[in-house]
């Protein structure tokens, strides 16, 4: 039964630990994070919101991408959705919409990691989202 | 492993869970199931988040949202409308009290604002009764660290360079103590954790081990191998049942792991902990009376030395330090002495949990860097005192302690600052007290707590204490003179100066402090049997007021005593020596002509 | 060696002195309360808690308790400026607060150390008076617990524990009502208390006495119808002058019998007689196993223990039930006297037993225990109807108006006055075997003993040990005092491997001259070394030093019992022993 033997062991059981509560220590401070936020509205999960953030939650983990991943209310674009918000350290929220898994992957690789933007950003009529 | 996409950590403190958070959990277990999130919401038990206040508190993550007074009514609804909807349950966040704004999550909550979360790092934080969470949040690298790398003279110079001083309220320096038991050569050694946390109003100790029994373990265990013992006892008060029980688990889940038991992390060092149980004497926090108690022995203290270093637990050496002190431990080997010694002040580093209670905003327990003030606790961290009344003072270090006031507002809290003020640091106890406290009834609460927690042994503090209360209740009662005040002087300065332990040498504290800082209370009482604050009863005096009275004569048929005399339709006089305040008369006056007034009317009233 | 200074006098001790020893040394005394010293037997009280000694000590913070602290090097200490005096005089005003104030009819006046603090304080007033801590009396057969006036020093705890191990005695309850009492505060007589009274020897105050059974003594001298008979045990004639001021070991055997016939008994015999007795009968059936273990016999039980002493009976009752037939079955020389006297002797003078009262003088309080057991009564009457203690006598004496010190020497009554110094020697630990070694080796061997001194069996070391040769066969001796030093015989016993053939047990340090019915001797253990000297000046002083040849003895034999061990002797001499079970038996008075 004895799991640890040596202070390696302990390191890699925390690795494999890490995972279950890196949500609780990344909320923490979610200012230093890539913060994506999914509208999970009726209309949202009519157009597949739910498989757009499932994949946003796994590939940003795949990537070792340190990002918190959250569902929202609907932001009123209702004709754009799934329609994500995506807020990068130190940057203002950018929202997008038709994000399909396939845009969502393009998101991640070209805005997330090298701020490059892509199409389908929605003109902000707001400043911040009320959460 | 399935990736959970939100996280909801309930409370599962004592406080929590006395107003109904395991409920509240359950139920949320139940709806997430029921609507199919089971796979993508985690539901935790963690310690407590110190807002207990309001208490049971949710925290749903990764948005970081912080309910408050979370009802098992409530729970339905946050996995509907937030869980599912992605909406706020607006009603169930905290409401600044000065803005009126709901706060959306914790970190803008001037209660969270000031603290830093050293000794309390993972309370709230993860679930207590699994090992791997505290695993993940560093558990058992500090003793891999010290076992494999450091070694015990590197390992004692990091806790003695890092200035931690014992929590339990003296101060000890702890590197130094371990240092000088791991100096006694002996066959066997001990490492003691003192949990038995008497103070009344403190919680420090309990919602650690509630919280993060994994960091208790990991210290006791880096204290055995840098001393030389291989045997670790916790002496937790039986009334702890939440503690006892973590701390089992976290004891077996520890074993089990194989980070307690033989040859730990491959090495020759073996150490095992085991639970000693006490019954709840406040002495039995002196560690000589602490170590008669785990032997079976009455729990009562014997003169120092010898120290517990020298001959402690059946006679062996014997390292025995606070919970809070032990929390500590695993940071300062982690993250380096110079770390922990940046925070705090020159003499005191690092940080203090203190618990917050009394007429105080928000009750709960906090952690602060050492040299904050006490305003910043009590208006930035506490929020005030409650329902506007003004401040009196702050009672620390409890029974042993004494009372701070509003000079004392702005002096940074640390060893030093708070004995300077006559006060002590103590385990943690902080009592918040406004206009409504009598300070004579302050010290009489505390002498009263001595008397019942008075061991016996020696005869200044099992008579003095008791003489000192009976002085205190006369003067309460209005029947103290002014020989009863240098009574109560000579009898404070000799039961410290002559009590054997540290219970003795500091119960007259209270008094002494409340003497020096309200000495006009106490003159009231004597000279002129008033009491400001209302709340002795046998100061105040129910009047009838000449202008209101209609001469109904309801209340001369109520009383009792036959007080109260007058012809009908002329205003009555209630006759002070014959009333024994029962109140009877208030209650029947329709005229709101009687009313209770703390000073002393002097009006002569014939003895009919 | 430490050098420090105390009240401006420079002294000289050594490393783990403590401050009070030291200032002893530098001729500074320093009053105490709880602290107890028998130094010699390495029985001492300092459990720190009365806070009378305490003195200051330059650069500590609080005064220090000067019984429990140790000196160290450069101390400077001041033992009564104001502060210490002015805290002294508060926690002893203090105490007296919580201590009832019927001095003037309290058993320990003029005897009392709280009082005597008061005195020695100057205390004329009570400023501190408040409620004071209430408790039931407890009464049992030989103690009396008035634990109002318990000033919790713990010294009778410490006898009932550490010296004892008996444990019926310990702190209770927490604070202002803490007090020393059986567990569950049960009656003594429920506990597994064994009356040896060390208890109340060291008591500082009244909290712990003796049952008093002088009135009934008084009542029956007073009563024309009844013949009054006493007998004195051999450790009461080395101490009873203490009362009198005489310095201890003045031998007052005469002056005692005087007392006694002034005081009206009829006839003043000696234990000693039934000490010789004893002798007789224990010798005779420690030869009897001793041949027989020697013949090869294994079910025979060895060693034997003698049995005279009542607390160390009642001790192996309670503790070593399973080793109930080890002791000799002979009993106490005071039961011995109390059956002879109530058969042969009342039949001589043609009195019947109910009116004849037996009375008996002794050092001890748990023979008042013992004279009420059943197995020592005839038809309900006792064999012995009062036993009263050395204590008691000299207040006897003193309230009857006699002259103690200007009395004429007296003798004993015959018959059961006559005794050998070997009846003498039975008040000192190792008395009784040396007693019985020298019939034994005589009656063993049929050869004459010429040195009845046995060097080896005598001393005050808690466990002594010695071989004294049988005419080629040696005997392993064991003796203990103290009840503490009897457990760890008794533990080899029990584990089987002791390894001796007798063993002598008293109850009491230094034996029944340190018993708890003697004069206080208020920890000085040198008056116990002169008891026992004096003990063995009065051995020297006899002619006949052998039991066997104590004519009275032989005519007893002659005339009414037989032989040793007839059959006789055993239905009157001996008697058996009661497991008595530790088992808490509590009385709830109908509470649960």
């Amino acid at each position: 039964m004895r799991e640890i033997k040596t202070l390696a062991d302990l390191k890699k059981k925390q690795e494999e630990m890490r995972s279950r509560i890196k949500l609780r220590d990344n909320a923490e401070n979610p200012e230093s994070l890539v913060q994506v936020k999914v509208a999970m509205a009726t209309c949202g999960i009519a157009s597949g919101a739910k498989e757009v953030m499932e994949y946003f939650v796994d590939e940003l983990d795949k990537r070792s991408i340190r990002a918190i991943v959250t569902q929202t209310g609907c932001m009123g674009y209702c004709y754009a959705e799934p329609t994500v918000e995506i807020t990068l350290p130190g940057q203002d929220p950018i929202v997008f919409g038709y994000v399909t898994v396939k845009k969502a992957g393009d998101i991640i690789e070209h805005y997330i990691k090298e701020g490059e933007l892509v199409d389908g950003i929605i003109p902000q009529n707001y400043n911040t989202i009320k959460s | 492993m399935s990736k959970y996409k939100m996280h909801i950590l309930v409370c599962a403190g004592t406080g929590c869970s006395s107003s109904e958070s395991n409920l509240v959990c359950e139920i949320l277990i139940d709806e997430v199931e029921r609507k199919g999130l089971g796979g993508d919401v985690q539901i935790i038990r963690t310690g407590c988040f110190g807002f207990c206040e309001k208490g049971p508190i949710v925290k749903v993550l990764p948005d970081n949202t912080f309910y408050t007074n979370v009802k098992p009514a409530d729970a339905k609804e946050i996995v509907d409308e937030h869980i599912i909807k992605g909406r706020k349950v607006y009603r169930l966040l905290y409401t600044d009290p000065e803005s009126g704004e709901h706060l959306p999550d914790s970190k803008h909550m001037g209660f969270y604002q000031k603290q830093i979360r050293v000794a309390l790092r993972n309370c709230g934080t993860i679930d207590p009764e699994n090992i791997d969470e505290a695993i993940a949040r560093d558990a058992y690298q500090a003793l891999g660290k010290v076992i494999t790398e450091m070694g015990p003279d590197v390992a004692i110079n990091e806790i003695k360079s890092s200035g931690l001083r014992g929590r339990g309220g003296a101060g000890f320096p702890t590197g130094l103590k371990w240092e000088i038991a791991r100096k006694n050569d002996a066959d066997q050694k001990y490492v003691v954790c003192n949990a038995d946390e008497g103070d009344p109003g403190a919680f420090m100790d309990r919602s650690i081990l509630e919280g993060d029994p994994h960091s208790i373990i990991e210290a006791m265990a880096i204290c055995g191998y840098c001393i030389g013992a291989s045997k670790g006892l916790v002496y937790i008060r039986a009334e702890y049942p939440l503690a006892v029980k973590r701390l089992k688990i976290a004891i077996a889940q520890a074993h089990e792991y194989g980070l307690l038991g033989d040859n730990i992390f491959g090495t020759d060092f073996s150490f095992d902990i085991s639970l000693k149980y006490g019954a709840g004497a406040f002495v039995c926090g002196e560690e000589t009376a602490l170590i008669h108690s785990m032997e079976g022995k009455r729990g009562e203290p014997t003169n120092k030395p010898p120290f517990p270093a020298q001959s402690g637990y059946l006679g062996k050496p014997t390292n025995v330090n606070n919970v809070e002190t032990f929390a500590n431990i695993p940071v300062i080997i982690l993250k380096g002495a110079e770390w922990f010694s940046s925070i705090g002040t020159e003499k005191s580093k690092g940080t203090k949990v203190f618990a917050l209670a009394g007429k105080i905003n928000n009750v709960g327990l906090i952690e602060i860097p050492m040299g904050i003030t006490l305003r910043e606790i009590i208006y930035e961290i506490g929020g005030g005192i409650k329902n506007g009344k003004k401040f009196k003072a702050v009672q620390t270090g409890g029974p042993s302690g004494g009372c701070l006031t509003e000079k004392h507002l702005d002096i940074p809290i640390d060893y030093e600052s708070l004995t300077a003020s006559g006060s002590m640091m103590g385990s943690g106890g902080m009592i918040v007290l406004d206009e409504d406290d009598c300070m004579v009834s302050v010290a009489k609460f505390y002498l009263e707590f001595i008397v019942d927690e008075s061991c016996g042994k020696c005869a200044p503090c099992r008579i003095g204490n008791k003489r000192m209360h009976e002085t205190l209740k006369r003067i309460t009662d209005g029947k103290g003179t002014q020989e009863d005040l240098d009574k109560l002087k000579n009898l404070s300065y000799v039961i410290k100066d002559t009590s054997l332990c540290g219970l003795g040498q500091t119960s007259p504290n209270p008094v002494l402090s409340t003497m020096e800082h309200f000495m006009d209370e106490y003159n009231e009482h004597v000279i002129d049997k008033k009491c400001r604050a209302g709340q002795c009863s046998n100061l105040l005096y129910y009047v009838i007021s000449e202008e209101e009275c209609i001469g109904c004569m309801a209340c001369l048929r109520a009383c009792p005593t036959h007080a109260i005399s007058g012809e009908k339709k002329e205003a009555h006089v209630i006759n002070q020596e014959i009333c024994i305040k029962c109140g009877a008369c208030m209650e029947k006056c329709k005229f709101d002509a009687i009313t209770l007034r703390s000073d002393y009317p002097r009006v002569s009233v014939p003895i009919v | 060696m430490i050098e420090l200074t105390i009240d401006k006098k420079k002294v000289q001790v050594e490393k783990g002195t403590t401050i009070l020893k030291a200032a002893r040394k530098a001729g500074v005394e320093i009053p105490t309360l709880c602290h107890f010293e028998l130094c010699d037997m390495g029985i001492e009280n300092k459990p720190g808690g009365c806070r009378i000694c305490v003195v200051e000590v330059e650069g500590r913070r609080n005064l220090a308790p000067s019984c429990i602290t140790e000196v160290q090097e450069g101390m400077v200490i001041n033992t009564h400026n104001i502060r210490v005096l002015n805290a002294r005089t508060t926690v002893l005003k203090l105490i007296i607060s919580d201590h009832p104030f019927d001095c003037l009819v309290c058993a320990r006046s003029g005897q009392c150390e709280l009082q005597s603090l008061a005195t020695q304080f100057n205390i004329r007033s009570l400023p501190y008076e408040g409620e004071q801590s209430r408790y039931r009396k407890d009464t049992s057969p030989s103690i009396i617990r008035d634990i109002d006036k318990c000033i919790m020093c713990r010294r009778c705890e410490m006898m009932c524990n550490e010296v004892q191990t008996v444990g019926a005695l310990s702190a209770v309850n927490r604070g202002f009502m803490s007090v020393v009492a059986p567990a569950f505060e049960m009656n003594l007589e429920d506990s597994p208390c064994t009356y040896c009274g060390q208890c109340l020897s060291v008591c500082p105050t009244g909290a712990l006495t003796e049952v008093d059974h002088t009135n009934d003594i008084i009542r029956a001298l007073s009563d024309s119808s009844k013949t009054v008979i006493v007998q004195t045990a051999p450790a009461v004639r080395a101490a009873l002058g203490e009362e009198f001021g005489l310095q201890p070991g003045t031998l007052v055997t005469g002056k005692m019998v005087s007392a006694l016939k002034e005081l009206g008994f009829d006839y003043v015999f000696d234990t000693d007689f039934s000490a010789d007795l004893t002798i007789m009968e224990e010798g005779t059936e420690l030869l009897q196993r001793l041949k027989a273990y020697l013949a090869g016999d294994t079910e025979v039980r060895l060693p034997i223990l003698t049995s005279c002493c009542p607390g160390w009976v009642n001790f192996f009752e309670h503790n070593f039930p399973d080793l109930i037939d080890v002791p000799s079955t002979a009993k106490s020389p005071q039961q011995m006297f109390g059956a002879i006297a109530k058969t042969y002797f009342a039949d001589k003078i043609g009195v019947n037993r109910k009116d004849l009262i037996v009375v008996s003088i002794m050092p001890c309080i748990a023979k008042k225990y013992e004279c009420q057991r059943d197995e020592f009564k005839v038809d309900g009457n006792q064999d012995v109807d009062y036993s009263i203690s050395t204590r008691e006598l000299a207040a006897f004496i003193k309230e009857a108006n006699i002259d103690f010190l200007n009395l004429p020497d007296a003798d004993f009554d015959d018959p059961l006055g006559e005794s050998t110094g070997a009846g003498v020697i039975f008040g000192n630990t190792g008395g009784v075997i040396e007693a019985a070694c020298r019939t034994a080796y005589e009656i063993y061997t049929g050869k004459k003993l010429e040195n009845v001194v046995f060097d080896n069996l005598r001393g005050m070391e808690g466990i002594r040990s010695a071989k004294v040769d049988f005419d080629g066969i040696e005997l392993n001796i064991g003796i203990a005092h103290g009840l503490g030093n009897a457990r760890k015989l008794l533990d080899e016993v029990r584990a089987g491997t002791s390894k001796y053939h007798a063993i002598e047990i008293m109850a009491c340090p230094g034996g029944c001259i340190g018993g708890g019915g003697q004069p206080y001797h208020h920890g000085n253990s040198e008056i116990l070394s002169k008891r026992a000297a004096a003990i063995y000046t009065e051995d020297e002083r006899k002619t006949i030093r052998k039991s066997h040849e104590n004519p009275s003895i032989i005519k007893l034999y002659k005339e009414f019992l037989g032989e040793p061990g007839s059959h006789k002797a055993h239905s009157l001499l001996h008697t058996e022993y009661f497991p008595k079970s530790n088992e808490v038996t509590l009385h709830l008075n109908g509470e649960i």
